[in-house]
C-alpha cells in the first residue's frame, strides 16, 4: 500500500470545504485506487463482465469505504492499539455481511452473479488501505468523504471496464442489445452482416488489458505519475 | 481521561463490547431478512423447474415476477415417491416442500427413507414429468431436474444448477450447449421393458445416443458427478413408470 496521505487538520471549516472536495475528486483521477495506487484489481477483472455487476459492486464498495471509514476514524481515539488491525478487520467484515445479506434480499439474480466476490470486498485492499492511512489519522466527516471518493474512483474504473466488456463481449449494455440480436433463426442488425460477439472480452485477460490500457492513457496525460527509468 | 490503552483489560473489554455489538446488529438483520431471502430461494427453485419443463425460448417469458402463476399454470400434480418407486405422498406442494439437498446431505437417513420427489406437469395438452436431481461436483454441491416426456422415458428437458463449480469449466453445466446434450440425441431413462439405463457421460464425443451424453473439457469430475446423480437419483422413477404400464 503506498499512499502518503498527509493528516489533515480541519478544526471548524464548512462541511465541503475545498480541502474535503478534494478528498472525494483526487481518487477519481490522480489517485485512482486501481489505476494510480493498483489496488482491488482481482475483483476489477472478475465482476466487470456487465454494466449492472459493476454497478452493484461498485456501490457495495462504497457503501464500505465510506461507512467504513467512519466508523474507524470514530473509534481511533478509543481503539487499543495492539488491536487495531483485528479492530478493522471486524468492522469491514461486519459491513460485508451486511451488503451480502441485503444483496441476497432484494437483488437475488445480481447477488448470485457476483457471488463470492461480494464476501470478497473484506480482502479488498483499497478497504484496508483507506481505513490505515486514512481513517486512523482523520476526523469522521473527511474519512466519509475520502471513503465514497474512493469508493466512486474503484466504481467508476468498473463502469468502464463493464462498459467495454458488456458492449463488445455481449452486444448489449445494461441488457439492451445495441448491436442486434445474435438469437440463430431472428438474427438482426449488425449481425446479420457478420459480426459477432468477441468471446476473448468476456475473459477475465481482457479486462486486465482494457485496465491496462487506461493506466497507459491517464500516464501519460498526467506526467506526475510516470515513474523514472 | 486517564485510560491506559494498552493495558490488558481495556483491550480485551474492547474487544468484547465490539463482538457483543456487532454479533447483535448481524444477528437482528440476519433474522429481519430471513422471510424475504426464503421466499427467493422458493421462487429460483420454480424457475428451475420450469427451465426444465420448458424449451428456451418459451423460458426466457420466465422472470421473477411472474414464475410463481406459472407454476401454478403448469404443474397439475405432485407426488412423492420411496426407493422402491411407491407413491407415499400426494397432494399441492407435497414434492415442492421435500428438500432433497439436505436429505442428501444427511449420511445418517438410511436409504429406504429418502423421499423421492416428482412433479406432474401439463403442457399443451400433453403430461410431463419434472423430477428434481442432487449430487455433487468437485467443490460443492451440484442440482438440477429432469423432465420426462408423455411416453414416460424419453428425456425432453433438463436444467442444472451449481454452489461453486470451476467457472469456465465444470460450472459450464449449468449452460445451455450442455442441457441441449441431454434431449437432441433421444436420451431414454428406461430400455423397453421399463428398467432402468444408466447414463455414461463420455469424453471421446461419441455423444448423441440414448445413453451417451458428451462431458465438458476440463470439468471431468463435475461431468462424473452429474453422471452419477442422474443414474442414482432416476432409479425410483423409473420403477414408478413401469408400475403405470
Amino acid at each position: 500500500m503506498s499512499e502518503s496521505i498527509a493528516k489533515v487538520k480541519a478544526p471548524s471549516e464548512p462541511l465541503f470545504s475545498k480541502k474535503n472536495r478534494k478528498l472525494i475528486t483526487d481518487p477519481l483521477t490522480d489517485n485512482n485506487p486501481v489505476t494510480v495506487q493498483v489496488l482491488g484489481i482481482c475483483s476489477a477483472l472478475a465482476i466487470t463482465v456487465k454494466i449492472d455487476t459493476s454497478l452493484v459492486m461498485g456501490l457495495s464498495v462504497i457503501f464500505v469505504t465510506a461507512i467504513g471509514n467512519f466508523v474507524i476514524s470514530a473509534l481511533r481515539n478509543i481503539m487499543p492499539p495492539r488491536i487495531r488491525i483485528i479492530v478493522q478487520l471486524v468492522v469491514a467484515a461486519a459491513l460485508v455481511i451486511i451488503v451480502n445479506e441485503i444483496l441476497k434480499a432484494f437483488l437475488p439474480d445480481i447477488s448470485e452473479q457476483l457471488s463470492v466476490f461480494v464476501g470478497l470486498i473484506i480482502t479488498n485492499c483499497i478497504i484496508m488501505g483507506r481505513f490505515e492511512a486514512f481513517a486512523m489519522a482523520n476526523k469522521p466527516w473527511p474519512s466519509f468523504l475520502d471513503g465514497i471518493g474512493n469508493g466512486l474512483g474503484y466504481a467508476g474504473l468498473l463502469l468502464i471496464v463493464g462498459f467495454f466488456r458488456e458492449l463488445f463481449g455481449s452486444g448489449s449494455l445494461l441488457g439492451f442489445k445495441i448491436f442486434g440480436s445474435a438469437i440463430p433463426g431472428e438474427e438482426w442488425g449488425l449481425y446479420t452482416m457478420g459480426y459477432a460477439n468477441n468471446n476473448l472480452v468476456i475473459l477475465p485477460p481482457m479486462a486486465l488489458i482494457i485496465v491496462g490500457i487506461i493506466i497507459w492513457i491517464q500516464r501519460s496525460r498526467n506526467k506526475n505519475l510516470q515513474e523514472e527509468i | 481521561m486517564a485510560i491506559n490503552k494498552e493495558s490488558n483489560t481495556y483491550t480485551i473489554l474492547f474487544a468484547t463490547i465490539m463482538v457483543v455489538v456487532v454479533g447483535g446488529i448481524l444477528a437482528f438483520l440476519s433474522l429481519s431478512l430471513k422471510p424475504m431471502q426464503e421466499a427467493n430461494g422458493k421462487i429460483k427453485k420454480k424457475m428451475e423447474i420450469l427451465k426444465a419443463l420448458l424449451t428456451t425460448e418459451e423460458f426466457q417469458t420466465i422472470s421473477r415476477s411472474n414464475a410463481d402463476a406459472k407454476y401454478a399454470d403448469y404443474i397439475k400434480a405432485e407426488i412423492v415417491l420411496d426407493q422402491s418407486g411407491k407413491v407415499i405422498q400426494e397432494g399441492k406442494d407435497a414434492a415442492f416442500n421435500v428438500d432433497i439437498k439436505s436429505e442428501y446431505k444427511d449420511k445418517n437417513l438410511p436409504a429406504v427413507k429418502r423421499s423421492f420427489p416428482m412433479f406432474i406437469a401439463e403442457k399443451n395438452g400433453k403430461k410431463l414429468y419434472v423430477i428434481p436431481i442432487i449430487g455433487k461436483g468437485l467443490w460443492g454441491p451440484i442440482w438440477g431436474n429432469v423432465c420426462i416426456a408423455e411416453d414416460k422415458r424419453s428425456i425432453s428437458g433438463a436444467s442444472f444448477g451449481h454452489q461453486g463449480e470451476t467457472p469456465g469449466l465444470g460450472a459450464e453445466i449449468s449452460q445451455g450447449f450442455f442441457i441441449d446434450r441431454w434431449t437432441k440425441g433421444d436420451e431414454k431413462i428406461s430400455d423397453d421393458n421399463g428398467d432402468f439405463t444408466p447414463f455414461e457421460v463420455v469424453k471421446d464425443g461419441t455423444g448423441p445416443n440414448p445413453t451417451k451424453i458428451d462431458g465438458i473439457s476440463g470439468g471431468t469430475i463435475t461431468s462424473k458427478g452429474v453422471e452419477e446423480m442422474v443414474n442414482r437419483c432416476l432409479v425410483p422413477y423409473t420403477i414408478y413408470f413401469k408400475s403405470l404400464k
